[in-house]
């Protein structure tokens, strides 16, 4: 993760200072909606691997973050399985599923919006079957029993729950700059550029394409088992609902798609946005959201390779010889 | 149950015009701009808040203001790609996404803010009376609603058949380069041509309002469906859109009779998936999905 | 523009409530203000029944103030906080944070189970009471938070007093009823309610021939119509929300469905009065069984017509949600105190019984209000009369519906 301009890191170190301040705020507040940040940073950067490297826009990544969050929800609910169990069980569930679909919509040949709308159908599909079948719990959703406590990862202590997402971010962000390093990120880029030179070359691209969806289903089903152990409920719209695939792809093209730090930074940035609008209209629900979409516009306008794409641009230290920040 | 798969086809089909209506612009815009334009669930209901107004205010019926609200909204489409969507994302596939769910949240919550979240259906004469066909007593709104659109699409289609701005359209479809190198203005005929999709959803609403309701969240009711409708159809393809939209209305009207209504919906999306795998060119599309 | 202001009457009305609480605060330096929380959806899917509440909360607050505000308290005045739980549980929860900031000593909320679940969840590391103005689901009051006190009654007790009026009704007509269809909303009170009526029904001799559940939005009732038509049922049992259940009772009619009763629970439009408004024909004789004000009292009365000169619709959403600052209110008065720790004291100790609400002296146990019941209404030309139970009775119940001259 070398940076190449002063920009870049002015703008990480910005939101370091920022993470590390939330702990110095008094109010409750700034923590509260910086740990949901950290969350749906999570599904972005799952989002990220494949649709930021490897140009693979999904619109439906709800069905990796769901999938993993009722995986380890059924799993503790119906069958009485410790939450560290259901944990691993949600990750594999995540990857399994984007492994699925990736697998299915690759073996046909499906890229751009063609892929963007078969991932919508895909999480429209499991949200439907999850709230008709007695097994999802139904429309009732699923409750977790409330037993604080690590034991069933459940923690009621705020400054630990936002230093553990804090620590789960960061390893996830570390795992992303290890995949962007090797061989099997340069090949992922590659398809991103010119899939058919890379097939060219010699590169099995479904394979990699695959792997690629399982990775982010991983990590997709990872943000969902967190949500869960947080708020020990879910159902089928919180977790399947398409309102969680477009905080997931929003936050990496804001911050930067394909690099390690703009999933992150995007998702803080669109969250603080978000805040600091309600703050401006306070008494007006539904105004602060169209303050919201204006700014939102403005930023696709003038920021078109991102907060990291245009922090590159300020105070540049070095050529740019490759695309890493 | 068996004696209901008539009736249950017609109505089927019934809502299925409505789909094809709603997704007639929709693959227009599709098919020549090559965008997910996420705006059109918010301009249609829109449209609908327009046909209510002018007819609690004014009382017009919601079939006579259709001279009206469809220019009305060929403007606003026009406006809109012109004005807002073509200038701020900067040619970018994933920011015209992006820009058009912007558009639909601030369009959603303006009406959200200015008109509540109150339910408004309007008050006719005709709201409950029924066509016996086949046994099957039909809605009489939907009726008006499947006449209308299997006329309509016909139409749409002989404009960009006949028309000199037709084949301009086309042309931009297929060869954006090559039509600007012939002198014709791209940007216009985008334009042009999300306002033809946007006055399709207009006369969607104007069809839709004397048997549904408006709300600030109406929008995405219809929206997935008309997505879904777009590729079966094959993307730009106007009669694909029909046919589609007749096809997903008895899917899902079957799939709700023989599955319960909950899994009803699954049936669109489970014929989606699969076209998309098999067929990704759609019913009536030529181009391999790319 | 009669119906586009609600909002901004709202609004307005909030901004002059505030003006008019601190205003005096500033003349008179020792006059105390006491905040309490409103969490309700007001934006997203729930918005309806979320700015319904809020309005319902705040006619509330305008009263006690206007009588004198908290009197153990030197006359403090209730100070709304209204903030907005997005119809998202993870915003609803973050929400409560907002909340503990500006010092709120309880709260009210939150609409949806969902909401209501993640919103007193997060109170609970606060020890912030959340008194719930409606939260069907029984997980609410099952998790054994201490900060949780539901008011209204939850989907068990209302299918159960629904079905034992029900009986009583029907046992009043000669059991005519013996057959039943069931068309309810796939969520957690119709997919609950639907359960304890299968298991229930049967005991009253009533058979069931039908259920069908259906999701929200739902665009197209015809089929239901015609599975229910088909069924042959005598009386239907529908639990929707208004917009569903408006297409509904159109496409009834329009299949013309002969039914004996339309005998809703929780029904979203039974006991709207802009249903009864806009789909009169239609709308005769259905009857609901619902949260519903005692019509009786001077005081409901008094909002009955605050709520018509703002130009809203009386929903039963307005109502439980006035009541809960009611039940926030006495605690205040006799508690003394907005401490939070002292506010869940004094609310688990609460025998309040001049809400305006059908119920006997509150008493919480587990967080549940045992006093809590659902009363039967029934639309009657452009009304909507209570007729069950008969002490809060403002007419007499018509069962089963005369048959229709066609």
């Amino acid at each position: 993760m070398r940076f190449q301009s002063l920009g870049q890191y002015g703008l990480v170190l910005f939101a370091l200072v920022y993470l590390a301040g939330v702990y110095f705020v008094s109010s409750p507040v700034w923590m509260g909606f910086t740990i949901n940040a950290l969350i749906v940073a999570l599904a972005a950067l799952s989002w990220n691997i494949t649709g930021g490297f490897g140009g693979l826009s999904s619109f439906g990544h709800a069905a990796l973050y769901g999938t993993g969050a009722y995986a380890s929800a059924i799993l503790q609910v119906k069958y009485g399985f410790n939450a560290w169990i259901g944990f691993g069980a949600g990750i594999a569930a995540g990857a399994a599923m984007g492994a699925l679909i990736g697998g299915l919509a690759f073996r046909y040949g499906l890229k751009g919006s063609y892929f963007a709308l078969v991932t919508l159908a895909f999480a429209e599909v499991l949200r439907i079957c999850a709230s008709s079948f007695e097994w999802t719990g139904g429309g009732s959703g699923l409750q977790l029993k409330l037993m604080p406590g690590i034991a069933q990862l459940q923690i009621v202590d705020r400054p630990w729950v936002y230093t553990g997402l804090l620590v789960v971010v960061a390893v996830v962000m570390l795992l992303t700059a290890l995949i962007q390093k090797s061989r099997f990120g340069a090949y992922l880029i590659a398809i991103r550029e010119n899939e058919d030179a890379a097939e060219a070359l010699g590169i099995n691209t479904y394979q990699i394409k695959v792997q690629a969806m399982a990775i982010s289903g991983a990590f997709g089903g990872l943000a969902g088992v967190l949500y869960l152990q947080l708020w020990l409920f879910i159902d089928s719209t919180v977790v399947y609902g398409s309102a969680v695939s477009v905080e997931a792809l929003i936050g990496p093209i804001i911050g930067g798609a394909g690099t390690v730090w703009g999933p992150l930074l995007g998702t803080l940035g669109l969250h603080l946005l978000g805040e600091g609008t309600k703050h401006l209209l306070p008494n007006s629900p539904g105004l602060n959201f169209v303050l919201y979409a204006v700014v939102l516009i403005c930023a696709l306008r003038f920021l078109p390779q991102g907060l990291v794409g245009f922090a590159a641009r300020i105070g540049v230290l070095r050529k740019k010889d490759q695309d890493d920040a | 149950m068996s004696i209901l798969i008539i009736p249950a086809i017609l109505s089927g089909m019934m809502m299925g015009a409505v789909y094809a209506l709603v997704a007639l612009g929709l693959t227009l815009i599709y098919g020549v701009l090559h965008i997910i334009n996420f705006t059109h669930g918010s301009l249609l209901m829109l449209a609908l808040y327009v046909v209510y107004f002018l007819n609690f205010h004014l009382g017009l019926d919601p079939y006579w203001v259709i001279p009206f609200v469809l220019p009305l909204f060929f403007v606003v489409g026009y406006c809109l790609q012109r004005g807002l969507i073509a200038p701020m994302s900067g040619g970018s596939e994933q920011n015209v996404l992006l820009i058009t769910l912007a558009i639909s949240l601030m369009i959603d919550n303006l009406a959200l803010y200015f008109w509540t979240s109150n339910t408004r259906s309007v008050d006719i004469a005709y709201a409950y009376d029924t066509v016996e066909i086949f046994g099957a007593l039909l809605p009489f709104g939907r009726v008006v609603a499947f006449v209308v659109a299997l006329a309509a699409a016909p139409l749409v289609w002989a404009f960009m058949a006949f028309t000199r701005t037709g084949s301009a359209i086309r042309a931009v479809a297929i060869e954006k380069r090559g039509a600007e190198l012939v002198g014709i203005d791209v940007n216009h005929t985008y334009a042009i041509c999300f306002g033809i999709g946007t006055a399709c959803v207009a006369l969607a609403a104007c069809l839709l309002l004397p048997t549904f309701y408006v709300t600030p969240q109406v929008g995405y009711t219809f929206v997935l469906v008309a997505f879904t409708t777009v590729v079966l159809g094959g993307m730009g393809s106007l009669p694909g859109a029909l046919l589609a939209g007749l096809l997903l209305g008895i899917i899902e009207s079957l799939c709700g009779l023989f599955l319960g209504e909950s899994l009803g919906q699954i049936g669109i999306f489970l014929a989606f998936i699969l076209i998309l795998f098999f067929k990704p060119s759609g019913l009536f599309g030529k181009r391999a999905g790319a | 523009m009669k119906n586009t202001f609600n909002r901004r009457t709202l609004l307005q009305g909030s901004g002059a409530l505030a003006l008019g609480v601190s205003a005096p605060s500033v003349l008179r330096a020792q006059t105390p203000i006491v905040k309490v929380g409103v969490l309700e959806p007001l934006t997203g899917n729930l918005a309806y029944n979320g700015t319904q509440c809020a309005a319902g909360a705040k006619f509330a607050a305008e009263t006690i103030n206007a009588a004198g505000g908290i009197k153990s308290m030197g006359g403090a005045k209730i100070e709304l906080v209204i903030v907005d739980a997005q119809s998202r549980p993870e915003v609803a929860a973050s929400a409560v944070d907002t909340l503990v900031e500006a010092n709120v000593c309880a709260f009210t909320g939150a609409t949806a189970s969902a909401l209501g679940l993640a919103s007193s969840q997060a109170a609970a590391k606060y020890n912030l009471a959340q008194v719930f103005s409606i939260g069907t689901a029984e997980t609410v009051v099952s998790r054994g938070l201490p900060n949780v006190f539901r008011f209204t009654p939850g989907v068990n007790k209302c299918t159960s007093i629904a079905l034992e009026n029900l009986k009583l009704l029907n046992q009043g007509a000669g059991n005519v009823v013996k057959t039943a269809a069931i068309v309810h909303e796939d969520g957690p009170f119709g997919s609950n309610m639907a359960k304890i009526l299968t298991e229930e029904l049967p005991k009253q001799g009533i058979q069931i021939v039908e259920t069908i559940p259906h999701p929200t939005p739902h665009r197209d009732f015809s089929n239901i119509a015609l599975r229910v038509k088909a069924s042959k049922a005598d009386i239907l049992i529908p639990s929707n929300y208004i917009n569903e259940y408006t297409l509904m009772a159109r496409a009834l009619n329009q299949q013309r469905v002969e039914l004996k009763a339309i005998y809703s629970i929780l029904g979203g439009a039974a006991s709207n009065i802009k249903f009864v408004r806009e789909n009169n024909d239609v709308a005769q004789y259905v009857m609901d069984c619902n949260h519903w004000y005692d019509p009786t009292k001077a005081e409901s009365k008094a909002l009955a017509a605050k709520v018509a000169a703002a130009g809203l619709d009386l929903t039963y959403d307005v109502m439980v949600s006035y009541a809960t600052i009611q039940v926030i209110a006495d605690a205040l008065e006799r508690g003394a105190s907005a401490d939070r720790q002292k506010m869940i004291a004094s609310l688990a100790a609460s025998t309040f019984d001049k809400s305006i609400m059908p119920y006997g002296p509150t008493k919480f146990v587990n967080g549940d209000n045992t006093s809590a019941q659902p009363v039967n209404t029934q639309i009657r030309g452009d009304k909507i009369e209570l007729v069950f139970p008969k002490q809060y009775a403002s007419a007499e119940a018509v069962f089963p519906m005369p048959v229709k001259k066609n």
